[in-house]
C-alpha cells in the first residue's frame, strides 16, 4: 500500500539529492578555479631567478621575491620560537594538570583569541612593539605571529595528549615515576607525532596572514639586514603587487601566490599524510 | 629511556611541582594576550573616544581634511558584506555537509572532504589576488548587467557598475566561509545518532525526508553554531575583502557600489595617518571590531559545546 502523495514525496527526495549533489561541485570550484588561474598565470613566472633575486624597480623586467620568501621563513622561525614553547606546554598544563573551572576559562578564553581577526592582532603589536622601537621590525613581525599561534598550538596539543590513554599514565605512575617525568617522556612522546602536526598546521595557517604583518613587519624592497630593519614577506608582497597597476608586478604576484598556495598545501597535504594510520578514515 | 624508579624518595617532588607551575604559567599566557589586546586597543582609542563619544558609531562624517572621523559606514559594510556572504553561504553549506553525510558514495567522503578543508586553508591574499583579476572582471562583464537587466526595480540592484563592490566582497566571503560551516556541520551530522535515522527508515520515510526530520532537526542548534562560526569569521576578514570591496566609505543601498569595511579601512588608512586622531579613531574602530567578534565567536562556542554529540568539535 503506497500513500497518496508518494509521487510528490519521491519527486522532492530526488530533487534534494540533486541539489545536494550540486552544492558539493559548488563548493569545489572556487579551489579548483583558483589553483587553475595560479597554474596558469604564475607558472611560466616561476624560475631560480624568481627564488633567488630582489624586485627590481618598475620598468625593467625580471626580478624576483627572494627576499619575501627568505623574509617568510625568518618570521616563521621567530614564532616558532614563542608559539611551540608557549603553545606545547600550556596544552600540556590544559591537559594533564588544572582544576575543571580553570581549564574550562582558558579553552573558553584560546578559543576566543583564535577568533580575533588578524588585523586586530597587527594593531595591538603596532601599539605594543612598533611604536617603543620607534619603527617597523622582523621582531615585531615575528612577535605577532607567534602570538597567534600560541592559542593554536595549545587546543591541538591538549586534544592530541587526550588521546594518549590513561592506561599509560597509569602504569608509570605504578612504577613510581616522578609525574613530570611520565609527562615528558611517555605521555608526550607518544603525542609526539599528532604534537608536531598541530605545530605544522598553525606555521602554515600564520604563513599565509598578510594583514598583521602590515603594521609589524611593514615589508622590504631589499634584503634585511638584522631583525629589528622591517623585513619583506611572500603575502606582503604578494598583496603590494597585487594592487599595484603594474602589469609586470602582477605576473609576480601570481607566481608568488603560486608558491605560497603550494608551500601550505604542501604542509597541510604532508601532515594529513602522516596522521592517516593514526586516525581511520572516517565514513 | 632513563627512568629512575622512585623507592627511596615520598611524597612530592620538586621536578613535578615545578613542571606544574611552568606549565600553568605558560597556559595563562592566554588571558595575558586576552587582557594585552584589550588594554592596547581601549588605550589606543582614547583619543577618539574623548572626542567623538557614542556618535563616532552613528555618523557618517568621514572628513580626514577636518580631523573628522566615523564608523558607521565601516560597520554598515561589515554586517552587508557578511549578511550577504551568510546568505549565500549557509545553504550552500548545509546540502553540502548534508551530502557528505548522507548521500555521497562511501569512496568518495573522504577525500572530497579533505579537498574542502584544504579550501579553508587557502590564504586569504591568494584568494583576494584571484578576486581581482578574475572574478571582479567576470561580475563586471558578465554578472553585474544581467542582474541591473533582470532586477534592476530594486533600489539593490541598481548604480554604475564599478567592478569592485560591496557584493564581490560577500560573494568572496561566502568563497571563505563556505569551507568551515561545511567542515563543522558535517561533524555535527555525523554525531546524530543512528537510531534517530532508523526510526524515521522504519516509520516509511524517504532518503530527504529522513534527513530533514531526523537528522536536520535534531542538529538544529549545532548546526546553528556553525553558522555564527562562519559569521564570525566573515566580520574579521581583511585582505580579501579590501580587495575587491572598493574602499569607499559610504552607505549606499546597493550591492554594485563600493563601500568599505572595518577591517579594510584599518588595513587601507593605518600606515598613512598622519594624524593622531585618524590613528586613534582607526583603533576605536578595531576595537569595536573585535568586541562583535568577540561576541559572535563566545556564542558560537557556547551553542557548539551546549550541543549534546561526541562528535561535535568546534573547529577553527
Amino acid at each position: 500500500m503506497t500513500a497518496p502523495n508518494h509521487r510528490w514525496r519521491n519527486f522532492k527526495n530526488v530533487l534534494m539529492q540533486i541539489i545536494a549533489f550540486s552544492c558539493a561541485i559548488l563548493v569545489v570550484t572556487p579551489l579548483v578555479l583558483v589553483f587553475y588561474h595560479l597554474a596558469k598565470l604564475g607558472f611560466s613566472s616561476i624560475n631560480v631567478a624568481f627564488f633567488t633575486q630582489l624586485p627590481k624597480p618598475v620598468g625593467e623586467l625580471g626580478g624576483g621575491m627572494g627576499n619575501a620568501i627568505a623574509g617568510t621563513f625568518t618570521l616563521l622561525a621567530q614564532a616558532a620560537i614563542i608559539g611551540v614553547p608557549v603553545g606545547v606546554l600550556g596544552g600540556v598544563f590544559l591537559s594533564e594538570y588544572g582544576g575543571t573551572r580553570l581549564n574550562w576559562a582558558i579553552r573558553f578564553a584560546a578559543d576566543i583569541l583564535n577568533g580575533v581577526p588578524s588585523i586586530t592582532w597587527g594593531i595591538v603589536v603596532y601599539a605594543l612593539l612598533v611604536v617603543p622601537m620607534h619603527g617597523y621590525s622582523a621582531l615585531a613581525g615575528g612577535f605577532v605571529l607567534g602570538m597567534m599561534m600560541i592559542p593554536l598550538v595549545m587546543r591541538t596539543t591538549e586534544e592530541v595528549l587526550q588521546l594518549v590513554p590513561a592506561s599509560y599514565r597509569e602504569a608509570a605512575l605504578a612504577l613510581g615515576i616522578a609525574k613530570w617525568k611520565t609527562i615528558v617522556q611517555i605521555v608526550i612522546r607518544t603525542a609526539l607525532k599528532g604534537i608536531v602536526t598541530g605545530v605544522l598546521l598553525a606555521l602554515a595557517r600564520v604563513a599565509g596572514e598578510t594583514a598583521p604583518l602590515l603594521f609589524t613587519a611593514l615589508g622590504n624592497q631589499f634584503w634585511a639586514r638584522n631583525l629589528t630593519e622591517p623585513i619583506s614577506a611572500l603575502p606582503l608582497q604578494i598583496f603590494a603587487y597585487a594592487i599595484s597597476p603594474y602589469d609586470d608586478w602582477h605576473r609576480q604576484a601570481w607566481a608568488g601566490a603560486l608558491v605560497l598556495l603550494l608551500f601550505v598545501l604542501a604542509i597541510n597535504i604532508g601532515v594529513r599524510f602522516l596522521t592517516r594510520d593514526r586516525f581511520q578514515p572516517k565514513t | 629511556m632513563n627512568l629512575k624508579t622512585t623507592a627511596a624518595k615520598t611524597g612530592p617532588h620538586f621536578g613535578d611541582s615545578a613542571f606544574k607551575w611552568l606549565t600553568l604559567c605558560m597556559a595563562l599566557s592566554i588571558f595575558v594576550l586576552v587582557a594585552l589586546i584589550g588594554f592596547e586597543l581601549a588605550s589606543g582609542s582614547k583619543l577618539a573616544m574623548h572626542k567623538f563619544g557614542w556618535h563616532f558609531l552613528t555618523t557618517s562624517n568621514w572628513d580626514p581634511g577636518n580631523d573628522v572621523y566615523c564608523a558607521a559606514p565601516f560597520i554598515f559594510g561589515t554586517l552587508v558584506s557578511s549578511l550577504i556572504a551568510l546568505v549565500i553561504a549557509v545553504p550552500i553549506s548545509i546540502a553540502t555537509a548534508v551530502y557528505l553525510t548522507e548521500l555521497a558514495p562511501q569512496w568518495l567522503r573522504q577525500p572530497l572532504t579533505m579537498f574542502i578543508e584544504l579550501l579553508a586553508a587557502v590564504p586569504s591574499v591568494i584568494l583576494g589576488l584571484w578576486g581581482i583579476f578574475v572574478m571582479v572582471p567576470w561580475l563586471h562583464n558578465h554578472l553585474v548587467p544581467v542582474l541591473g537587466k533582470s532586477l534592476g526595480f530594486l533600489p539593490l540592484f541598481q548604480g554604475p557598475n564599478y567592478g569592485p563592490c560591496m557584493l564581490a566582497a560577500g560573494i568572496i566571503l561566502a568563497i571563505m566561509i563556505i569551507p568551515i560551516i561545511t567542515s563543522v556541520s558535517r561533524e555535527i551530522l555525523r554525531s546524530v545518532p543512528g537510531l534517530q535515522r532508523e526510526a524515521a527508515y522504519a516509520l516509511g520515510a524517504t532518503r530527504w525526508e529522513v534527513t530533514r526530520i531526523a537528522v536536520l532537526s535534531y542538529a538544529k542548534k549545532g548546526i546553528f553554531g556553525a553558522v555564527i562560526l562562519g559569521l564570525g569569521r566573515a566580520l574579521g576578514e581583511t585582505m580579501a575583502v579590501t580587495m575587491v570591496i572598493g574602499n569607499i566609505p559610504q552607505i549606499v543601498p546597493s550591492l554594485f557600489a563600493p563601500a568599505s569595511t572595518q577591517a579594510s579601512v584599518i588595513a587601507n588608512e593605518f600606515n598613512e595617518a598622519t594624524s593622531a586622531m585618524l590613528t586613534s579613531a582607526l583603533f576605536e574602530i578595531g576595537l569595536v571590531l573585535l568586541g562583535v567578534t568577540v561576541i559572535v565567536n563566545a556564542l558560537a562556542q557556547l551553542l557548539l559545546k551546549t550541543f549534546a554529540g561526541p562528535g561535535a568539535k568546534p573547529q577553527q
